[in-house]
């Protein structure tokens, strides 16, 4: 008797986890995810990218939330330290995810990605930039470099007939553009990044890869002839006065509505600079058939290849708190079909091989090129270095364009906040 | 009668019984303050503790605090220009608002206090910014001040008047903390005139009439008798401006990040960019710490001195 209990006590533990796990199996869960679009087609693209994943997953829900840029890394900052990431959110890799992955708050995909070929799907480079020490946390959807975008409109009003190759033809075509009352160059200086851009490329052209290596592996210094002369050519540019009144106190937005209105001439930004002029302009078209595209000049005497670039990109990585269904949907997401469509919209320049065919803007094809035949591929200095050295980077470069620092004051910033944050 | 009757009782109790009461009172203040008392010491007390602990670590807020600095991060601090300057910005702002911001109240106070016509309708509209929240306060402004004037009001404004150029307020070092300052006091004089008008309910009423019977004239009314009767509203309100100018953050971090180049900076904004962008908490933590020594000195030298009459009269 006792014994007959005792099977019948076994089978009914047996019955019931086997109905346990083929519940799990179908167990409801939730997917928080955040994005940086705010443009109402890259919006909708991601609902329906999500829409449609629920719809043949009917036990996961997603809620998608979209933030803007500086908002999203404000409310990111707060629920990362307090241990809570969502469960697919933006980033930018490099530095600040390092960060987030070495102190666990970002779930290794890894022997996901070596499943099935998900790892062959990409190109390598821009998939390296969502790893850490060997391990990944997250897959690119962009990759691209910066350059310039300008109005070949108001060129031509000013009679500038190609765009400049080097810096001195630049700083000529400047002042061109100011004498025919055209303001040249517009710039977000108040969100301290955009400006950035100019400071770091300058390094790129006149130290090339030499200089940054020696630096970051801390065998240079920052301080180094390369990143001072790069504050000195930039402050020769801002004694032109070529940015927009209140420069210093614009934003992104305040930058892309210039370009967007055909109000300024020339802006040095990354492939998503399209989709933020056509959103911030008043008719939301952008620039059109006006826009045209051309890399940083090269500089006189530099040491740094003209084809040399300065990007990065935009991915997903995966909180560490997530259910096992944010990989399946973060593969989703990266597929062939969805990368076309993020293209077609100009919402990234795709990583995923197959799908450059996407892209219909000839300038974005320009700019994958150029990210892909680059022999030196320099991430932002923001996301390559520490966030607190990325941050001393955007301060000091600021201070340079105030013309509040003087070169070597900004480089001398810079190098004491690297000694202390890379070691 | 009822009184008495009351206290007969009481007297009529034995010795036991009435101490057993007060024990009971006792119980019941704490009861009473028990709730408070806890959301204090959770969210207030224990906070700062934790900071007091954290400011002596290099830390990135990450997991546990394990780079013990010591006082490192304090003498980091006291020799940062920009800290210094962050310091400077915030008591201008201090001076200002005790030089313009409360005397405007005051003066908009005794206006609206008077018979004056639509007095009610002043008052609300006067009170209105003070009830936006700062966040909309400060974007509000961000777009009044957009410095092309097809977008800003107030360079569209500027432009329409002959030989004035339009202004990059909040790009400009040198206009920008003027420029948050007049925002701070739009938003904040209400506030102060709302104390003002208060404190004037409180005179009698019969010592302004027997002050006219003797003959003072309007001004005289206003410096001997009105600002010395309601002189505990004004210490007041000069205490909560100064608290007040101390501690801003959102405005300014909606308006300007503390920049262009740290000429908008305050110790908040600092302790901000060190905390939550460069990810340096330890560092952070220890701004907080010094931001509050700096109110707590300020708090205590104004109590003892300035505001003690005003506990024993």
């Amino acid at each position: 008797m006792k014994k007959y209990s005792l099977v019948l006590f076994l089978v009914g533990i047996l019955l019931v986890s086997g109905v346990f796990t083929a519940l799990a199996a179908e167990a409801p869960v939730t997917i928080t995810w955040w994005h940086i679009q705010t443009a109402e087609a890259e919006k909708v693209l991601w609902q329906r990218l999500a829409d449609e994943y629920m719809a043949a997953h009917p036990n996961v829900t997603i809620e998608v939330l979209s933030l803007e840029n500086e908002n999203f890394k404000t409310k990111l900052t707060t629920v990362m330290l307090s241990g809570e990431p969502p469960d697919i959110f933006q980033s930018w890799g490099g530095g600040v995810m390092n960060e987030y992955a070495k102190a666990g708050l970002l779930f290794d995909i890894t022997a996901y990605l070596d499943r099935d070929g998900w790892r062959d799907t990409f190109s390598p480079g821009a998939l390296g930039v969502y790893s850490f020490e060997g391990k990944n946390y997250g897959v690119p959807r962009d990759m691209g470099m910066v350059g310039f975008w300008y109005n070949k409109d108001l060129f031509a009003q000013a009679g500038i007939d190609n765009p400049p190759t080097t810096w001195s033809a630049l700083l000529e075509d400047v002042q061109i553009l100011k004498d025919a009352g055209i303001t040249p160059i517009a710039v977000g200086e108040g969100d301290k990044w955009p400006g950035a851009f100019w400071w770091e490329y300058l390094a790129v052209r006149i130290g090339g890869q030499a200089a940054f290596d020696a630096a970051y592996s801390r065998e240079g210094s920052f301080t180094d002839a390369p990143f001072i002369e790069a504050g000195e050519k930039l402050q020769e540019l801002v004694a032109l006065k070529p940015f927009q009144s209140g420069f210093l106190g614009a934003t992104w937005g305040d930058e892309a509505t210039l370009m967007g209105n055909g109000e300024a001439a020339m802006d040095l930004m990354g492939q998503w600079a399209p989709g933020a002029f056509a959103d911030n302009s008043i008719d939301k078209l952008g620039l059109g058939e006006k826009a045209g595209w051309f890399p940083f000049p090269a500089v006189e005497g530099g040491a740094g290849d003209p084809a040399d670039a300065l990007g990065g990109g935009n991915g997903f990585v995966i909180g560490i708190n997530a259910p096992q269904e944010a990989v399946g949907f973060l593969k989703y997401i990266s597929s062939v079909d969805s990368q076309i469509a993020q293209a077609e919209i100009n919402l990234s320049v795709p990583v995923v091989k197959g799908a450059e065919g996407g892209l219909t803007d000839p300038l974005l094809k320009i700019v994958q090129q150029g990210a892909a035949v680059a022999q030196y591929f320099q991430l932002y200095y923001d996301q390559a270095m520490p966030p607190a050295v990325g941050s001393v980077v955007n301060d000091n470069v600021q201070g340079l364009f105030a013309g509040t620092l003087t070169p070597e004051q900004a480089a001398q910033a810079i190098e004491d906040s690297a000694a202390q944050e890379i070691k | 009668m009822k009184k008495n009757s009351v206290d007969q009782d009481v007297q009529t109790l034995p010795q036991k019984t009435r101490s057993a009461r007060r024990l009971q009172d006792r119980m019941t203040i704490v009861l009473f303050l028990l709730p408070a008392l806890i959301f204090f010491s959770i969210f207030l007390v224990y906070p700062v503790f934790r900071s007091v602990y954290y400011s002596l670590f290099s830390w990135k807020g990450f997991g546990p605090a394990v780079d013990f600095i010591g006082l490192n991060n304090f003498k980091r601090i006291l020799t940062d220009w920009i800290f210094l300057k962050a310091v400077r910005n915030g008591l201008l702002i201090v001076v200002l608002s005790l030089a313009i911001q409360l005397p405007l109240s005051l003066a908009l106070a005794l206006m609206v206090g008077r018979n004056l016509r639509g007095r009610a309708f002043f008052r609300t509209i006067f009170f209105m910014p003070y009830v936006l929240s700062e966040v909309i306060t400060g974007i509000m402004w961000l777009i009044l001040y957009n410095p092309d004037p097809k977008r800003g009001f107030i360079n569209a404004i500027l432009t329409l008047i002959p030989g004035l150029k339009a202004q990059p307020w909040l790009g400009d070092t040198r206009t920008v903390l003027l420029a948050i300052f007049v925002v701070l006091t739009w938003k904040y004089f209400g506030f102060h005139m709302l104390l003002y008008l208060a404190g004037l309910q409180n005179i009698p009423p019969e010592i302004e009439e027997a002050a006219l019977i003797d003959g003072v004239n309007k001004r005289q009314m206003i410096t001997y008798i009105t600002i010395p009767l309601i002189g505990s509203t004004i210490r007041t309100s000069v205490y909560l401006s100064v608290l007040g100018s101390l501690q801003v953050f959102a405005l300014i971090w909606i308006m300007t990040k503390g920049g262009p180049v740290n000429a908008s900076e305050v110790m908040s904004t600092y302790m901000y960019r060190f905390s939550f962008v460069r990810f340096e908490l330890g560092y952070g933590s220890a701004v907080a710490i010094v931001m509050l020594l700096i109110s707590l000195v300020f708090s205590l030298a104004y109590l003892r001195l300035v505001r003690q009459a005003d506990y024993l009269s």
